[in-house]
């Protein structure tokens, strides 16, 4: 067991190595899209302000980034016009 | 028209402000006029590790908002009479710097001096931008350790996206500087060897600064390492680094600190 150890703690740098391979493919990718989520969370609030007079913390977007597949999240909330009259909202 | 190079990294603490003094020195030293600007507005310490910080008057701050002359912020080195340095301010004021009036002191400089080295604050806001932004090439400080590495990636980032160069379609020179490397533990696979970082962060090598008393020494007593101690083995790695920055075509050998027989058995570092 102390032996295994032994060799373990001498292999940390092809650990480092892996370790920042994995996390740098991912960061990398993530740069080249221009912060995707702050674009539609703009375009989606633009959409709906036509119809319907919103706050910006009615709406979340969020993206789920998996190995094979991403997930958009997207959450909006509309008042009952009742509670929050159009003038009043924003 | 001189070169303008920004010595970056993202991480703080891997050795830009050691490592700009070391190497615009060791330019200065082969005759050409070379000019250091500190921008780490609110933390300068490129005086300091010059041994000028008790000769600062101006700073690029005074340049650019128009109370002192370019001429009159400049100090002039008193071992290397080409190597000059700008300092920084010591202002709290963020926004002291402007991109317009930091592109006119670059400007200003290049037209004067053959080389200028524009030592980036640590992190990826504002002042780092401002370092690189009018840069031709680009030195990137790298520890072989995790973090640094992973932010040194990211600084590789802005400087394809966010730099003048970049911008008009043109691409800016990078460079590795791998600093505080330990031959011996990388070979025993305790630290990143040079060839991991260099996978990695797909960038040429500029060289490789053993990991060395020296270099701390060389801060103490406020002379850049390649000035006061030009034969040891940190010193001349940054000597080669510079002739290689200069275009030179020299091999680039993995230094290690000699250890006598003693210090080896006990896995001691030699001091």
């Amino acid at each position: 067991m102390n032996l295994l150890e032994l060799f373990r703690r001498r292999g940390s740098a092809p650990v480092a190595r892996e370790r920042l391979q994995v996390l740098l493919a991912y960061e990398r990718r993530s740069r080249s899209q221009p912060d995707l989520v702050s674009i539609l969370r703009e375009e989606i609030m633009a959409v709906i302000a036509k119809h319907v007079q919103i706050d910006q913390d009615y709406l979340k977007v969020s993206m789920d980034r998996g190995q094979t597949m991403s997930t958009l999240e997207i959450d909006i909330q509309i008042p009952n016009k009742s509670a929050a009259p159009l003038a009043m909202a924003g | 028209m001189g070169k303008v190079v920004v010595v970056t990294s993202g991480k703080g603490g891997v050795g830009k402000t050691t490592s700009t003094a070391a190497l615009g020195a060791a330019v200065a030293k082969t005759g050409k006029k070379v000019a250091l600007v500190d921008f780490d507005v609110g933390l300068r310490n490129l005086d300091l590790i010059m041994g000028a910080e008790r000769r600062v008057v101006f700073d690029l701050v005074n340049v650019i908002q128009g109370s002192a002359k370019l001429s009159q912020a400049l100090i002039r080195d008193k071992r290397v009479e080409t190597l000059f340095l700008l300092p920084a301010s010591q202002t709290r004021d963020k926004d002291a710097l402007t991109e317009e009036g930091v592109g006119e002191v670059i400007e200003r400089l290049r037209s004067v001096f053959d080389y200028v080295f524009c030592d980036s604050p640590a992190g990826i806001e504002r002042g780092a931008q401002l370092a690189m932004r009018f840069a031709d090439e680009a030195v990137i400080v790298t520890n072989p350790e995790v973090s640094s590495v992973r932010d040194s990636d990211r600084i590789i980032g802005l400087l394809d996206a966010r730099t003048m160069k970049a911008e008009q379609g043109e691409q800016i020179a990078k460079h590795v500087l791998v600093t505080r490397y330990d031959a011996g533990r990388a070979a025993r696979g305790e630290m990143l060897n040079i060839d991991d970082v260099l996978e990695i962060l797909s960038t040429p090598l500029l060289g490789i600064i053993p990991e060395s008393q020296d270099v701390l020494r060389a801060s103490n007593l406020g002379s850049p390492v390649t000035l006061s101690e030009p034969l040891n083995s940190a010193a001349r790695a940054y000597i080669d680094a510079a002739k290689r920055l200069e275009g030179e075509d020299l091999p680039v050998v993995v230094p290690f600190e000699r250890k006598g027989f003693l210090d080896r058995l006990l896995g001691r570092r030699a001091a």
